[in-house]
């Protein structure tokens, strides 16, 4: 697939820079008029405190020391979670690229067609993933893009540690047992 | 000067949370970011368009944010905590659950809704483990987040230099970067 240079929506991906350039000035923008930066982490660890409320009632969710400092509620976030799905369902139908994905070729190189297996990895890392994010206090969004833009030590610090970690964990997991060219 | 013209609990506020979302799904899925293959292959230094995503983000949105601060324009800066243990032991979880599952958060929910199966699956697994959180913060808060917390740090109160001086050197850097690494391996094999 060509990196494209036009920015139709038609297209079925957009030039990096383009696109980078988008979300740093989509940035300014929140900055500006609602005084936020972007941000994800939050709101899904607010919506597993739904999730929680809905077997032992929202009582015992706000009575949690970490709920009862992020109190799950509908609101701005939720609705940024929810559009931002909603444009990237509206991108990849204008640009061709929806389809229904269960194993990801890379993943299928190494591990094969098992969806299970795969199913349970996506899970796991998942789980991993956000545990990890809310550890740090934030995500790639909310460290790694409006956390170093804004020249945040913080910020910096989860950019390098999520990178070094990531190239050891993607060493480990997909060593090729025979040297591909 | 300096008021934010919109809470995000007004109306108006969740209208713009609307067009602010459909924006960055839009961005992420033209990006590429919503595929698994290209987000890992960053990690296998197969691919760079997750780099140059990024770091031309922090390069205009720092300097956009900035100039706007000089002017006066925005109420101030939203610095998160520099805690040392949590963002150490958690940037590394991240990275981790992040080749794993393929995808962060914010471009887990895009590839969702382009089709990705294992990306919902893995959405399961993210509230998992904010519930996991939720249960372990009260030990997490009184062991480990008791040492390394520095408060509110910018890098330009680290270093001696003014703030203007650390955005040409980061310019610089990422340019040299994007040079190094163009190349004509990228790309083919994520699509």
């Amino acid at each position: 697939m060509k990196e494209q240079n036009s920015l139709s929506l038609r297209q079925p991906i957009w030039n990096p820079f383009f696109v980078g350039a988008g979300i740093g000035i989509l940035s300014w923008l929140v900055f500006l008029v609602v005084d936020k930066p972007l941000g994800m982490s939050t709101e899904v660890s607010k919506l597993s405190g739904w999730v929680t409320a809905v077997f032992t009632g929202m009582d015992s969710v706000e009575s949690n020391p970490y709920w009862a400092s992020k109190t799950p509620a509908f609101g701005y976030s939720t609705i940024f979670l929810l559009t931002t799905a909603v444009g990237a369902f509206l991108s990849s139908r204008l640009g061709g690229t929806f389809r229904i994905e269960k194993v990801p070729s890379v993943w299928k190189e190494f591990y094969g067609g098992s969806v299970a297996k795969r199913m349970i990895a996506a899970f796991a890392g998942g789980a991993i993933l956000l545990y990890g994010a809310r550890m740090a206090g934030g995500c790639t969004s909310g460290h790694g893009i409006s956390g170093t833009l804004q020249l945040a030590a913080s910020g910096w610090v989860f950019f390098l540690a999520m990178f070094a970690s990531g190239i050891v964990t993607a060493r480990l997991l997909f060593r090729s047992p025979q040297q591909k060219s | 000067m300096n008021t934010i013209p919109f809470s995000t609990s007004s109306p108006t506020g969740w209208i713009l949370a609307a067009v602010f979302g459909l924006i960055f799904g839009v961005l992420l899925q033209k990006g590429g970011v919503t595929n698994y293959n290209v987000i890992v292959n960053l990690f296998r230094f197969r691919d760079w368009t997750v780099l140059r995503i990024m770091l031309t983000a922090i390069l205009v949105g720092g300097i956009g944010v900035f100039g706007m601060m000089q002017f006066g324009w925005l109420e101030g800066y939203h610095i998160k905590d520099l805690n040392l243990p949590g963002l150490l032991l958690g940037g590394c979880l991240f990275g981790i659950g992040m080749v794993l599952y393929g995808y962060c958060p914010g471009t887990g929910v895009a590839a969702i809704a382009t089709g990705s199966v294992h990306a919902l699956v893995g959405f399961g697994g993210m509230l998992f483990g904010g519930i996991a959180y939720a249960l372990s913060y009260g030990a997490l808060k009184e062991s480990l987040f008791t040492h390394g917390a520095f408060g509110k740090v910018r890098l330009t109160e680290t270093l001696p230099l003014p703030e203007w001086t650390l955005w040409i050197v980061l310019v610089g850097i990422s340019l040299l970067v994007f040079r190094l690494l163009r190349g004509p391996k990228l790309q083919e094999e994520a699509s």
